[in-house]
């Protein structure tokens, strides 16, 4: 019988697993040349690799677009499920197994459209659980739709004299919920960054959101394209309890001092959206953790027709 | 002494349903029907369960549903603000709610003219009409009443002035509590209860309440009695039948959440909605306590998620609902069969479609269920006929759901949902209860969809198996789950979740005809029908009609054998309560009509000219409607 308790360690770590990094690599993605979403996987197997990951005990589950082909491409239990609904699902994984290690893997359209009203539950229920949200501003599965993401004027096939409304900000957003836990942003040029960040949202105790800023090269090439070309353009956020790269912070010299505690702080960073920030905007490790707070007791079959016998003395006639 | 304001009837004789009551002396039935209303609010509810408790205590088989307003706290005095319940006793098993009441307390003349429009009255029923109304020094609601009585005269009730305000006021300081224990004893004289019994049941009843409230009760409930033995000149007796051993008394909604806890579940998401949501307040309140968790989501489709996610993870999980919820809840069901990821759900129909009627019953949700998914998604589809199957079909829905992998919904429905009736005590049994997954290694080579290719049975991985990691996917995958659009693979993707239909249905029985096993005509019904059509036939049957019954619970797949049952009768007819067109009606030939859905399926499935005969009236439907329609089938009198 499988213990659903989680170890001391973190859920899904089993230290006495030491498997090479292509064993936790499925079949190889068929992504675009150029495409962002290969560095994040790329970073997601180290990840699952150094923190020793058990790969039976961990569990990628995703929603529909092309980020969401992910779990296929790792080599864990994966759910590759619905538009939009990746959340939910993962909230049903990680309540009946606190034991394992979750994540959920979602574009802009899955988060922040079609999902959107799970995006918010989910950060306010604060699972143990790393949410990644890969934003190339566009869908690209469907070939070229405006998403909540896309920046205003952007043409795309649904609005192709642009986009008419302002851009959503994910981050404001999620920091503008209660119980909100870990919230990050990466950029998928800065590989480093992109892998202190995930181990960062990997330990973290709570819901770990994190935005990745990923280029399309097929339909959005020039969303990212100062930022990730121009090193000053992109601004790292920086404290010794935020997402510590120094290798990263040597090279990319725009500095932003920020403490993550600082809720305040960070909703200001984040308002200021047209600023590429990268870092951890906020963390806060003492919000009750819904798996917690739902923990039932683990009764026997026997236990069980005992108590059910007390709840039909309840009903007798 | 009371006041008679309507000529007494004819002689007393009694009559099959509602049995008529004589105008002095005690008289015995073997069934009687009664309604206790009142606003919303003043209790009715609670004097009509408890009254219907206290009779199942004392032996009777009995049957109570409740009566609800649509709002809260709607108007008071209003037709729609009638709020209680009708309880109907019998000396055997109750199975339905009877035709029309043959009794009634009535806290004021306004509800009890909902009742009587609604002709949820019999013509020489009995009523006791709370009397302050009629003395109201208020002009305006004293035109009420007249008006009222004048519209109730209309019909040969026998009405009866009770001061239920007047003397419950000698011992409480706010009638409104304390009117409907004055009305509980009223009935107990009447119907010659056990007032030691009543007592106690007061005192649980209120148990969370204090001495004096508990004791004030009792008081009124000992004053109703003796008021009703000085002022009221009959007696029914409806005798207990034979002991029946150990029983319990609860609701469907209840034995839903009852039987989800035997059959070991351990997670219900749910989205609150009419009428399905008292299961989760039932479970709310005890699922803890069994290592179970309700978890309210965020919306009906995170509900779904979240059950198809612990499914995956674990032991099945389950989610409850009701029609708008289903529809929300599509893409998710077909997720659910595509991956083949076990889930129940329970579907508590209401009137549909959209917002519909949402605490009011109908069986309107079949088709839905069994073809609301774009593509094939096979699933089995159960409907619990009772209360006791209610709690027996979440047993059996939860084995199927792992047994198949597949998704499992049980359709009850508001009169279920509501109803409550005594059944016996289930005895638990361990091998009812999902056991946790074992966590073993998947030996090398094994495919997470490795179908047998005869039954498309396969065995599930779970999270914490070694070797068996695989992507669960809503893409079209082969047996490894490996996303490919190569032709074969879809096809026997398909082939292979719809051949464990096949397969359940190779270990079904056909379902017993009820009535001779031929004749002039067969009734089929599905779900909460059964006793009304069950009583409805044996009556025909007592007419000399020739009129049997069957009764269907598996509905995806369909029982084996009903062609071969079917063949046996003239004319075969499905009772429903959701709609179909009457041929006669505008442009409605028997071409384009519009069938009720169970007839709808059997004649694809069979190729056979079954018939139906189906209401949506909101409410359960009543044997004496049955029976006029089986009636008019023969050419013997209107429908009803």
């Amino acid at each position: 019988m499988i213990d659903t308790a989680c170890s001391l360690l973190g859920c899904g770590i089993d230290p006495h697993v030491e498997l090479p990094q292509e064993d936790y690599e499925g079949p190889p993605p068929r992504w675009c040349p150029g495409c962002g979403d290969h560095g994040v996987l790329a970073a997601t197997q180290r990840l699952l690799h150094d923190e020793r990951l058990a790969p039976e005990r961990t569990v990628f589950v995703s929603g529909i677009g092309c980020s969401s082909r992910f779990p296929h491409h790792i080599r864990t239990y994966g759910f590759h499920g619905i538009h939009g609904r990746a959340l939910p699902i993962a909230t049903g994984v990680k309540l009946m197994r606190p034991d394992l290690a979750v994540f959920a893997v979602m574009g802009d359209g899955d988060c922040t459209s079609i999902g959107a009203g799970h995006w918010v539950h989910a950060v306010r229920y604060n699972l143990d659980m790393v949410a990644l949200m890969l934003d190339n501003n566009i869908y690209g599965l469907t070939k070229n739709q405006t998403s909540p993401t896309t920046p205003q004027g952007h043409p795309s096939n649904t609005q192709p004299r642009g986009s008419w409304l302002p851009a959503l900000n994910p981050l404001s957003v999620t920091l503008g919920i209660t119980n909100a836990s870990f919230v990050a942003q990466t950029a998928d040029w800065v590989p480093g960054h992109v892998y202190a960040t995930l181990q960062a949202a990997f330990r973290h105790p709570g819901f770990a959101f994190v935005r990745i800023l990923q280029r399309c090269p097929k339909w959005t090439p020039g969303v990212f394209r100062a930022p990730a070309q121009q090193m000053a353009l992109t601004e790292i956020l920086v404290h010794e309890d935020g997402v510590v790269e120094p290798e990263v912070e040597q090279y990319y010299k725009t500095h932003v001092a920020h403490d993550p505690s600082d809720l305040d702080h960070a909703r200001h960073l984040a308002e200021e959206s047209d600023k590429v920030r990268i870092g951890l905007f906020y963390k806060n490790a003492a919000n009750a953790r819904y798996e917690e707070t739902r923990r039932v007791p683990v009764h026997t079959a026997e236990d069980k027709i005992r108590l059910l016998e007390a709840e039909f003395d309840r009903h007798a006639v | 002494m009371p006041t008679h304001v309507s000529a007494p009837t004819g002689p007393a004789e009694a009559g099959h349903d509602t049995g008529r009551i004589p105008l002095h002396g005690l008289v015995e039935l073997a069934e009687h029907t009664l309604e206790v209303v009142s606003d919303a609010g003043e209790g009715a509810q609670k004097c009509g369960q408890g009254f219907g408790a206290l009779s199942a205590r004392m032996g009777n088989g009995s049957w109570t549903v409740e009566i609800i307003p649509a709002e809260i706290q709607p108007p008071p005095r209003t037709p729609g603000s009638a709020s209680g319940v009708r309880i109907r006793i019998g000396t055997r098993e109750v199975t339905n709610w009877g035709d029309a009441a043959g009794l009634v307390i009535a806290f004021n003349e306004q509800v009890l003219l909902s009742r009587h429009r609604l002709d949820a009255l019999a013509d020489d029923a009995v009523i006791l009409l709370e009397k302050r109304w009629g003395e109201s020094d208020d002009p305006a609601v004293l035109a009420e009443w007249k008006a009222a009585l004048e519209e109730l005269s209309s019909k040969p009730y026998r009405i009866v002035l009770v001061p239920l305000e007047e003397q419950t006021l000698t011992v409480v300081d706010n009638p409104l509590h304390g009117k409907n224990m004055f009305a509980l004893g009223v009935l107990c004289r009447i119907y010659d209860r056990d007032l030691d019994r009543a007592r106690e049941q007061i005192l649980r009843q209120f148990k969370k309440k204090s001495r004096d409230v508990q004791q004030a009760n009792v008081r009124l409930l000992e004053l109703g009695a003796s008021w009703a033995k000085e002022n009221l000149d009959f007696q029914i007796r409806v005798p207990p039948g034979p002991e029946k051993g150990p029983m319990v008394v609860m609701n469907g909604n209840e034995a839903v959440g009852m039987g989800a806890i035997a059959s070991g579940m351990e997670l219900c998401a749910m989205y609150p909605i009419t009428p399905a949501t008292s299961v989760s307040h039932y479970l709310g309140d005890v699922f803890e306590r069994f290592g179970g968790i309700v978890h309210q989501a965020e919306d009906e489709i995170a509900a779904a998620g979240v059950a198809v996610g612990a499914s995956f993870a674990g032991k099945v999980a389950f989610t409850v609902t009701s029609g708008p919820g289903l529809a929300l809840k599509t893409e998710f069901l077909g997720l659910a069969v595509m991956t083949e990821t076990p889930l129940v759900v329970v579907d508590v129909q209401r009137g549909g479609p959209s917002t519909g009627l949402p605490t009011k019953v109908e069986q309107a949700d079949l088709l839905a269920v069994l073809f609301g998914q774009p593509g094939d998604a096979p699933k089995v589809v159960l409907a619990p006929a009772t209360i006791e199957e209610c709690f027996h079909c979440m047993i059996t829905a939860r084995r199927l759901a792992e047994a198949l992998r597949a998704v499992v919904v049980v359709l009850t429905d508001a009169n279920l949902a509501t109803g409550v009736t005594p059944f016996p005590r289930p005895v638990p049994q361990p091998d009812w209860q999902a056991t946790a997954p074992d966590g073993a290694p998947v030996a090398q080579g094994g495919k997470p969809y490795q179908w047998d290719p005869e039954t498309g049975l396969s065995t599930r991985f779970v999270p914490g198996q070694p070797g068996g990691m695989f992507t669960a996917t809503g893409l079209c995958h082969d047996e490894k789950s490996a996303v490919t659009y190569a032709p074969h693979v879809h096809q026997k993707g398909c082939t292979m979740r719809s051949r464990k239909l096949a397969a359940l249905q190779s270990t079904l029985q056909p379902p017993d005809v009820v009535g001779p096993d031929s004749g002039d005509l067969l009734v089929v019904g599905w779900g909460s029908t059964k006793g009304a059509i069950e009583e409805a036939c044996e009556r025909a049957r007592a007419e000399g009609l020739s009129v049997s019954s069957t009764h269907l619970t598996f509905l995806s797949p369909l029982q084996p054998g009903l062609r071969a049952i079917f063949e046996r009768f003239r004319r075969v007819m499905t009772v429903e309560i959701n709609y179909s067109d009457r041929v006669g009606d505008p442009f409605i030939t028997s071409e384009n009509r519009r069938m009720g859905q169970l007839a709808w399926l059997l004649r694809a499935q069979l190729l056979v000219d079954v018939d139906c005969w189906t209401r949506v009236m909101g409410e359960p439907l009543r044997p004496g409607q049955i029976l006029a329609g089986i009636r008019a089938k023969f050419g013997k009198g209107a429908d009803s």
